[in-house]
């Protein structure tokens, strides 16, 4: 994991001290509520529905576990006692006191964690696979070129202002993509070129909310080193070229799409082609002493083979399932991903409490050298677990509530905040997903149906990724009545073909929404060929067939 | 007289900004600042004038300032709004890719919390926005000790720094 050195700590002491000046200039009626508003947000401080909400980042999802420990005492002491994991790795404290914040921000300075650009119209915190480092089928570690980007993105004194927020993903990964990346403002695809050296397909001008695009090839192959001008050149032609006047066209998506991808990639090859030999080229040390950060733990060497764990999956049909559906496979033998559940009935998607959080940073001590992530999927992961803790992970795991076998499953939903929080949303949408939850609570029945995303957005900004959910759900509102829209189709977890979901038909009330859902599941059930995944089916045998059946009718 | 940052101290602003000029109306004699558009339109009789600088609005290329850098006073770049983030692009095109040398001054909705990246960018001298107090900004001067990224002010990446 990446450590901060002086360097790191005095500029995120000076953002500290800044923000606290800030605030009291506010307080102190020297800067107008439209000054603060893009100063406080570029803290991740929003001002929602019932109190402010602070976005703290967690860079690419890497957690520590004193981090995870400041993040309960932060609860526990400026909260109600709980945080929230959102879909882009980072945590959110929904009940601070705004003259609090510049407290809670030096605390968080103490363990190397800020709020830097959670917010706000400039680059946000980069993503990344979170089996990054420790699966099969990656190209190399996507991380230390993240903490890159991170650095470089930090207080970018050009790029302060854009015409819309920007995010950036990285992924490294051949065999599936974790991180929904190619719906990014950019997205950069670690590969290798003929002669066997690394750099990045970049794709650009993806992105969600109302209007979904999937982002396209702007350049091949980009060496590494060439990395940071290059995002300088894209982002400097976005600043100048991207929609001001409409913030529903200010994206990077529309100017890319606009101008086509052809012209687009023209203009910053011309723009790069003055800055790629700057002073920003990355150097080959810098690369190495970034990798020098992220290197393996010390793993035990250890055979893939063990027969207590063997044992343990024979005895025990709760354990199996829990590995079969919540616990990848890692590179190193003897080791295992371990995948904490924390979505259950009764509690919003992401939500969980300070206590959850110690016990987090407790199993990630005794188990995975200390260190924890968080995913897109709003679920954490042990990354270095030894297969022979597996049954004792699991065990300590379904104490605290983070054992539901549902990993991929239907009811392992991404879920936006939505109407009980958010000012934005038009319809609630955590009750959508607790009523899910609640009606499909049969875990044979669920693992019957196998992998299936679905994605709930309580409104058209599609913070819960509705259109890339195999099924999504998307709030609308109708004469101020919530309603909600089903689409089929979307799909996140491919390499090169991310897709957007098609509507189904009109919209439904919210008691009609779970019928819905089961008429489709049914569907999908009858239409299977042997063990065909839904988005498979679906793509087989069309929306069609979907729609008769749903709007059919009853006689 | 308004105030002005300039090196890093307040003094007073002698130039008046021109902000609208219609078609017809004579040039004034004195410190002026004009729109770039009506320098370029009578460029032949302004070129000889030491007392006229232009102004850029956020919607207008940077390339327009190119040609003319050098003949006028100064160049200053307007923030219509300061969430308008155009003109620290163009800060950076004017400094590194016109090699413009001279004063470079922000203009418009300038405030204390976007004076470090405007200096960043190469801006020198701001018109803060008049009912805010330019002494009290000067401390946005003092906020970071350090910078991650290379820019205007200093291109060398703090990752250079610390490889030695």
């Amino acid at each position: 994991m990446y450590v901060y050195d002086d360097y790191d700590h005095a500029i995120i002491e000076d953002r500290v001290n800044q923000f606290r000046d800030q605030t009291n200039r506010y307080f102190d009626g020297k800067l107008s509520e439209e000054e603060f508003l893009p100063l406080r947000l570029q803290n991740g401080l929003y001002v929602q529905r019932m109190a402010p909400m602070l976005r703290v980042a967690v860079p690419y999802g890497m957690l520590a576990s004193n981090q995870l420990r400041k993040l309960a005492e932060i609860a526990r002491k400026y909260d109600k006692g709980y945080a929230h994991f959102s879909t882009r790795q980072n945590v959110q404290f929904n009940w601070p006191e705004l003259a609090d914040v510049p407290e809670i921000l030096a605390e968080l300075a103490t363990v190397e964690m800020h709020a830097v650009q959670t917010s706000g119209n400039c680059i946000r915190n980069t993503t990344t696979d979170q089996f990054a480092g420790v699966c099969h089928g990656e190209i190399e570690d996507p991380r230390p070129y993240c903490e890159i980007i991170r650095q470089w993105s930090t207080f970018h004194p050009e790029f302060a202002f854009l015409p819309r927020k920007f995010k950036i993903a990285v992924n490294a990964n051949t065999l599936s993509d974790r991180s929904a990346t190619d719906v990014h403002d950019i997205s950069l695809h670690l590969v290798k070129n003929d002669a066997g050296e690394t750099g990045f397909r970049v794709v650009a001008g993806g992105g969600l909310g109302r209007t979904p695009i999937i982002g396209s090839t702007i350049r091949e192959y980009l060496p590494a080193e060439d990395l940071l001008t290059y995002l300088d050149a894209i982002i400097r032609v976005y600043n100048q070229k991207g929609n001001r006047l409409n913030k529903y066209k200010a994206r990077i998506k529309i100017l890319v799409k606009a101008l086509t991808p052809e012209v687009f990639a023209e203009l910053v090859e011309e723009e790069w082609s003055h800055i790629k030999d700057s002073d920003s080229k990355l150097t080959p040390e810098l690369i190495e002493k970034m990798k020098s950060y992220f290197t393996e733990p010390a793993y035990e060497a250890l055979s893939d083979n063990n027969e207590a764990f063997e044992a343990k999956l024979a005895e025990s049909k709760g354990f199996a399932n829990w590995v079969k559906r919540n616990v990848a496979e890692h590179k190193k033998p003897g080791y295992a991903v371990a995948t904490l559940a924390i979505k259950r009935p009764g509690h919003a998607p992401g939500d969980v409490t300070d206590l959850q959080l110690e016990k987090i940073a407790d199993l990630a001590d005794k188990y995975s050298f200390g260190e924890a992530r968080t995913t897109h999927e709003q679920n954490i992961v042990l990354a270095d677990v030894k297969k022979s803790d597996l049954y004792a992970i699991w065990e300590e795991a379904k104490e605290a509530g983070f054992a539901t076998p549902n990993l991929g499953l239907l009811t392992d939903m991404i879920c936006c905040p939505g109407g009980d929080y958010c000012a934005l949303a038009n319809a609630k949408s955590i009750p959508v997903a607790d009523e899910i939850m609640r009606r499909f609570d049969d875990i044979d029945y669920l693992h019957d149906l196998g992998d299936i995303d679905l994605n709930i957005s309580g409104c058209m900004n599609a913070c819960g990724h509705h259109h890339v959910g195999n099924i999504g759900i998307l709030g609308v509102d109708k004469k101020g009545e919530e309603f909600y829209q089903i689409s089929l189709g979307g799909d996140s977890g491919k390499i090169t073909d991310t897709a957007i979901g098609k509507i189904l038909g009109p919209s439904f009330k919210r008691d009609e929404v779970v019928n819905v859902l089961d008429k489709i599941l049914n569907i999908y059930v009858e239409h299977r060929q042997d063990d065909e995944l839904f988005i498979d089916t679906f793509n087989r045998i069309g929306m069609s067939t979907f729609k008769e059946r749903v709007y059919a009718k009853a006689n | 007289m308004p105030k002005l940052i300039k090196n890093r101290s307040v003094v007073e602003d002698d130039f008046v900004l021109i902000k609208e000029f219609n078609e017809g109306d004579a040039v004034p004699a004195g410190k002026i600042i004009l729109p770039v558009q009506v320098y370029l339109d009578q460029r032949a009789e302004l070129a000889g004038r030491d007392d006229v600088a232009v102004w850029l609005e956020s919607d207008q290329p940077a390339e327009l300032l190119k040609e003319i850098a050098d003949e006028v006073a100064f160049l200053a770049v307007n923030f219509p709004k300061f969430a308008d983030g155009r003109g620290y692009s163009y800060a950076r095109l004017i400094r590194e890719r016109f090699n413009y040398t001279g004063e470079l001054r922000a203009i418009g909705d300038v405030l204390l919390d976007q004076l470090h990246f405007m200096a960043r960018c190469g801006f020198d001298s701001f018109a803060v926005r008049e009912d805010r107090d330019a002494e009290e900004a000067l401390k946005a001067f003092e906020a970071f000790r350090y910078s991650y990224q290379g820019a205007n002010d200093d291109p060398s990446p703090l990752f250079r720094k610390r490889l030695g």
